[in-house]
């Protein structure tokens, strides 16, 4: 008895977040996909069922080269957030011993996420530029005659916002992790005579994976689908998956867009399931 | 207490570096945007006023600014409002096991790691097909849900695994009915979060961009206003609006750090 009355309230508590996901997630997904089989011409889209939108995305190299280009992204994004946000999460967590400071550090960490990637974006162009500050201090300490050409609008440049922007979200969950070990095993090790290399291969590491796992989901995930970053620090001239699409909805071709659209979806909904094996999300609220 | 290592040294330089890599860019920007009227977008500074943040808001041929700034205003407050009430339903609904509750679960983590473009593109498709026109407080706003709402359900998911429930088990022992409880004892307890959940979703629609892009209808939301400058404004007007928005992000942290702190001491003079 008791319990089905508390059932109930589940189910109208839980009411407006069923709608709103239905509506705005489940339902444009489904009309992603019906829209992918359709015919389209310059003026309009034309209901249909054809498999065109996917032979042409399938056979054309620039798809290809586009996927190439987002998995290089992504691997290299991976690794420097991965071994950046680790370093950073087990200083936080083993070399700061008192709460206060470990919240604020923590914080100065955070805020820059809550700030809008955009502008953060922008933000490196009067230092990676042609005339930046760093091309200039180069070249006024005689170590290059000309501008570097690479800084800005290119693959390094795109990867560097990657790990500007998302570090954070490796350094979170790594450091969640990291606070529950028990400290006691550590001095544990130490007693039995570990060395501190032999203390992070096997306790701190091992015992960190689930925040490890939840950090490279993201990671992934945020790079598969970004296009702002591309357009921006890329300058127009680089392309993943995701500019393709946005390329083809800024010239009206949806269908193809939207067969674009649930490839990406399938490719990163395969990754996500590798990773999701790995680690039980709701323990680790 | 033991004499710090050299491996302390070293990871605090680290640390040190971290740091200046997120802060030093959005800095110079803000340096850069104080400069006189004859400023560029690098160094050296020419010459310092407020001539840029003038320009703002004067009209101009690229945009209007200040129309953009309200737009963003009103749906981060609608988003703010909506996303607590309904992460804070859907968290005391998760409480319990309910037919369902793993499916929304993932449904709820999925609308957080889909693609932003594949949410933008759907939802945008979809008014388009329904023959509803979008507009940023419509179609704009659900898309922004589909942002907040999943940051809202973890955070409110992270609040109950630590909330005791003894505190309800105590009020209703006492006498309480159920509304009384919720009411008089878990509200207040757990107030201070949902003011966190409520400023972490004006942030997060305030800054949000890609799942705006084709939602928004005809008129621009401040990150888009912002995304078309990239490409065709050359003048530190741009790190002008730049540094405002920033700027505002940080004093909506700032406060809600101050008031999570404030209500924190405030309940343990009680106690």
């Amino acid at each position: 008895m008791l319990i089905n009355t508390k059932n109930v309230s589940s189910y109208w508590q839980s009411l407006p977040l069923t709608l709103v996901l239905m509506t705005f997630l489940v339902f444009p997904l489904f009309v992603i996909t019906v829209v992918s089989f359709w015919d389209y011409n310059e003026y309009s889209i034309i209901p249909d069922f054809i498999f065109d939108n996917y032979e042409y995305l399938l056979t054309s190299k620039v798809t290809w080269l586009a996927y190439v280009n987002t998995f290089k992204y992504a691997f290299l994004a991976w690794l420097l957030t991965l071994l950046i946000g680790f370093t950073v999460a087990y200083f936080l967590a083993f070399h700061i011993k008192t709460n206060g400071m470990q919240t604020l550090l923590f914080l100065i960490c955070t805020i820059p996420f809550l700030t809008s990637n955009i502008i953060r974006m922008i933000s490196w162009i009067p230092l990676l530029g042609r005339n930046g500050l760093i091309n200039s201090g180069l070249q006024s300490a005689g170590l290059t005659d000309a501008p570097l050409e690479f800084l800005l609008y290119s693959d390094f440049a795109i990867v560097l916002a990657y790990v500007h922007l998302y570090t954070l979200f490796m350094v979170v969950p790594i450091f969640n992790s990291m606070m529950r070990i028990d400290k006691s095993l550590i001095e544990a090790a130490i007693d039995a005579g570990a060395k501190p290399y032999h203390i992070l291969r096997d306790v701190v590491i091992p015992l960190s994976k689930s925040g490890i796992i939840i950090g490279s989901i993201f990671v992934f995930t945020l790079v598969m689908g970004d296009f702002v970053t591309v357009k921006i620090m890329g300058g127009g001239i680089r392309a993943n998956i995701a500019t393709l699409i946005y390329n083809e909805i800024s010239l009206l071709q949806y269908p193809a867009a939207a067969a674009g659209a649930v490839v990406l979806l399938f490719t990163v909904i395969l990754i996500l399931v590798i990773l999701f094996r790995l680690v039980d999300i709701r323990k680790e609220l | 207490m033991k004499k710090r290592s050299t491996g302390f040294y070293l990871l605090s330089l680290f640390f040190a570096v971290f740091v200046l890599f997120l802060y030093g860019p959005t800095l110079t920007i803000a340096l850069l945007s104080f400069q006189g009227p004859g400023g560029g977008l690098t160094f050296p500074m020419q010459g310092v006023s407020l001539y840029w943040f003038e320009q703002l808001f004067q009209k101009q041929a690229v945009g209007n600014f200040g129309d953009a700034i309200v737009r963003s205003f009103t749906l981060g407050l609608s988003v703010m409002v909506t996303t607590v009430v309904v992460s804070f339903l859907a968290g005391l609904a998760f409480r319990k096991r309910f037919a369902g509750s793993s499916f929304l679960f993932y449904l709820t983590l999925t609308s957080l790691i889909i693609p932003s473009i594949l949410v933008s593109l759907g939802i945008g498709l979809m008014f388009d097909r329904m023959d509803w026109e979008s507009n940023w407080y419509s179609s704009g706003f659900g898309a922004h849900l589909t942002w907040t709402l999943p940051f809202g359900l973890l955070i409110m998911f992270a609040v109950f695994n630590r909330f005791n429930p003894s505190y309800e088990t105590a009020s209703a022992d006492l006498g309480a009915s159920h509304w009384q409880t919720f009411k008089y004892v878990l509200l207040p307890l757990l107030a201070p979060s949902l003011i966190g959940v409520g400023l972490f979703g004006f942030t997060l629609s305030w800054d949000e961009f890609a799942r705006t892009l084709m939602t928004s209808g005809s008129f621009n939301t401040l990150p888009l206003e912002l995304f078309a400058m990239t490409t065709n404004v050359t003048t530190p007007v741009l790190y002008a609006l730049g540094t405002l928005t920033t700027v505002t992000s940080f004093s909506l942290i700032i406060i809600t750090l101050c008031i999570l702190r404030w209500t924190r001491r405030s309940y343990s003079n009680k106690a």
